[in-house]
């Protein structure tokens, strides 16, 4: 199977040093051919992948699939969803069940080394942070000694709460929760002054409270926990595909071009938009799609400041801060190389 | 000297009879009931009105989202705006009517099951054991006579938990009763060997092991690109773990038919196939209907665990929509509701099974 793999990766770095035009590989094919994509995604986190009221997936993760289907096939719904366990996630992907795993997933070194994965970018970076009640006036992490502090059991976010604070020469103590259901009983209870998580689920947990407008999400971040679609090794087509979906909606939001006004930008005469929509220049055939490609995922999932706001930022009840995820030139390290 | 003048006329003294008997008889009897009972009713009386006021009195049940909860008790809202995705999953809703006929047309077959006069139940429930499963099938993916498929991975909800728990039951029945068989019959070691060794094997891992090692391991052992349905694998998982489970129980059954019984169908000719399908077998099962009907209830809550392999039945897709962002926060609706479908299937399944006791109540009291 390796040997099969090599060669595979082999005919196609031949054919782009031959032709300058990518050769299509075992995934891109066999996706092209069923005319779907399947998309692993969570089986409910809010913000990321979850079902609406209807039974329809929603979510950035699920719209990082819908931008592939939009640029291969020019219509984003044609996505089938396979609900995956944190555990099983990575077999489904490996074993070829499904095609691309935006599942809410941390690119680590570990992963994206050892287990025959590739990380095509990140869509959305988390980091682990504090909720904190309001009434207690502390504007950042630093002034936390001697805080107790919520947490659930068993996490690595246990473990970054003892470095971070052992290295910032503080005290707390914690006070352990079984589910993150439990933890912010414990919090509303008073039990503690703190509650750490990832930032994305201290959003969707400060929902839950009673009063949500009383609790704050401090602005520090302690971990780096990028998010990001995986695909399989030995494509590389198909790792630009899913990669350069991603590229387009940040170039998109950059551009200032969203899924209300592409028809007009389309029109403009800024060279960067053009290349971007297809109408000069760069052609879609380096990607095997058409030349439309980026200008179908901006007007059916829209550019990636669009997607973010819609599935949790202010436009979703969730309300997350752009914060890390805002573009590179606004305070943020979302960054896209150019299309040109 | 007073002369003793039998009353038979007089009534029973008013602290014996009617309510006031019934409470001193049943309630404060001694002083340990007595204790007991004002215990419960401090218990009752402190517990319900909160209950009731929050379920059903401060409870709000009409509206579109959760701005209609205001009243402080539970919103019923949530339940109701996700209704359809609790009893369909994915399945679309312009073909939900598939699904509903489907449960439907069975509750319709066996009706007349209940019934004394009814001629055909033999056909019947070999009708709706071997055939109808088949039916419901075809309709539920579709494909014939111009019906959209539905990809078994859009069956969630309500559907999927009956589904699993269906045919684990149907197919887990017959394979345990020749495992049962099996592993009784001495004269043929082979056998017997290999039902024990199956009967072991299946006993000895815990359900959720065999999901996942369906869902996790099998994968990669199969040639890459050939994928076996998920729901298949789940529902293989959980046919096999049964059987062996039932095995057991309709072995303790066969154990408990007197020797005599064997020995007579012997005496009368019988071959072991006639033998056991008509004299041991249909005392044996009789037997072990409470058995039966336990592993049956325990299969139907253990359906809840397919979520492991990302199979969203009626809990799975409660725990997904918990996680909606508009509605975060009723979790205790989503699981009471959970916990009320569970209790009527349930507590149906355990009505039906004694009502079935007392009806093959034939031969002699044990």
């Amino acid at each position: 199977m390796k040997l099969k793999r090599i060669s595979l990766l082999a005919v196609a770095v031949a054919g782009v040093v031959a032709t300058g035009t990518a050769t299509a590989g075992a995934t891109f094919d066999a996706v092209k051919k069923k005319g779907f994509v399947q998309c692993g995604v969570s089986t409910g986190l809010p913000g990321f992948s979850v079902s609406d009221d209807k039974g329809n997936w929603k979510g950035i993760d699920v719209d990082a699939c819908r931008a592939v289907a939009a640029a291969l096939f020019g219509d984003a719904s044609k996505v089938k969803y396979t609900p995956l366990n944190a555990k099983e996630r990575f077999t489904a992907l490996q074993s070829g069940e499904i095609d691309m795993l935006p599942r809410n997933t941390t690119w680590t070194y570990t992963r994206d080394t050892s287990l025959g994965l590739n990380f095509a970018g990140v869509n959305y970076y988390d980091g682990q942070g504090f909720l904190i009640s309001k009434k207690l006036g502390v504007k950042s992490a630093k002034e936390l000694s001697g805080a107790a502090i919520c947490i659930q059991a068993g996490t690595t976010t246990e473990l970054n709460l003892a470095d971070y604070f052992r290295a910032n020469k503080m005290e707390y103590t914690a006070i352990t929760y079984d589910s993150s259901d439990e933890t912010i009983k414990g919090f509303e209870a008073g039990r503690c002054d703190v509650l750490t998580s990832d930032q994305s689920q201290l959003y969707a947990l400060r929902i839950k409270l009673q009063k949500p407008d009383d609790a704050v999400v401090l602005p520090e971040v302690i971990s780096k926990e990028p998010l990001g679609p995986v695909v399989r090794q030995g494509d590389d087509e198909w790792f630009n595909l899913v990669r350069w979906s991603l590229f387009a909606q940040i170039n998109a939001e950059e551009l200032g071009v969203t899924s209300a006004n592409v028809d007009e930008k389309a029109k403009s005469t800024d060279p960067n938009v053009q290349r971007l929509l297809g109408g000069e220049g760069v052609k879609g055939e380096f990607l095997g799609v058409g030349d439309k490609w980026a200008y179908n995922i901006i007007k059916q999932v829209g550019n990636y400041g669009e997607m973010f706001e819609r599935n949790v930022g202010q436009g979703s009840p969730l309300k997350i801060e752009r914060g890390l995820n805002a573009l590179w030139n606004k305070g943020g390290i979302q960054y896209a190389p150019p299309i040109r | 000297m007073a002369e003793f003048v039998p009353h038979p006329e007089l009534p029973p003294p008013a602290s014996s009879v009617g309510v006031i008997g019934w409470l001193r008889r049943n309630l404060f009897a001694g002083w340990l009931n007595s204790l007991l009972t004002v215990a419960a009713l401090y218990l009752v009386v402190t517990a319900l009105p909160p209950l009731l006021n929050w379920a059903f009195f401060s409870a709000d049940f009409v509206g579109e989202s959760r701005d209609a909860c205001d009243s402080g008790g539970a919103c019923w809202v949530f339940v109701n705006a996700r209704f359809s995705t609790f009893m369909y999953g994915f399945y679309p809703a312009a073909q939900a009517w598939r699904v509903d006929l489907i449960f439907g047309t069975l509750l319709l077959l066996m009706s007349p099951l209940f019934f004394k006069g009814f001629r055909y139940k033999l056909q019947l429930g070999g009708f709706i054991l071997f055939v109808y499963p088949w039916i419901a099938f075809g309709l539920m993916h579709g494909g014939l006579l111009g019906l959209p498929v539905v990809e078994t991975a859009k069956w969630g909800g309500l559907s999927l938990t009956l589904l699993l728990a269906a045919v684990g039951c149907i197919a887990a029945l017959p394979l345990g009763v020749l495992l049962a068989l099996g592993r009784r019959s001495t004269n043929m070691p082979v056998v017997q060997t290999m039902c024990v060794v199956f009967i072991e094997f299946w006993r000895g891992v815990p359900l959720i092991t065999v999901l996942f090692m369906s869902s996790v391991m099998l994968p990669l052992f199969l040639p890459e690109g050939v994928s076996f349905d998920k729901l298949l694998r789940a529902l293989i998982g959980i046919t096999l773990f049964q059987s062996a489970y039932m095995a057991e129980v309709v072995r303790g059954g066969l154990q408990a038919i007197p020797k005599g019984q064997y020995e007579a169908a012997d005496a009368l000719g019988l071959g072991y196939w006639r033998k056991m399908g008509l004299i041991v077998l249909p005392q044996a099962l009789k037997i072990v209907i409470p058995g039966i009907v336990n592993t049956f209830i325990a299969l139907f809550k253990d359906t809840t665990l397919v979520i492991i392999v990302g199979l969203l039945e009626i809990l799975g897709m409660v725990q997904n929509a918990l996680n909606d962002p508009n509605w975060l926060g009723f979790s205790t609706e989503g699981y009471v509701f959970t916990a009320f479908v569970f209790w009527i299937f349930c507590f149906s399944m355990s009505r039906y099974s004694q009502w079935l006791e007392r009806k093959l109540h034939t031969g002699h009291k044990r």
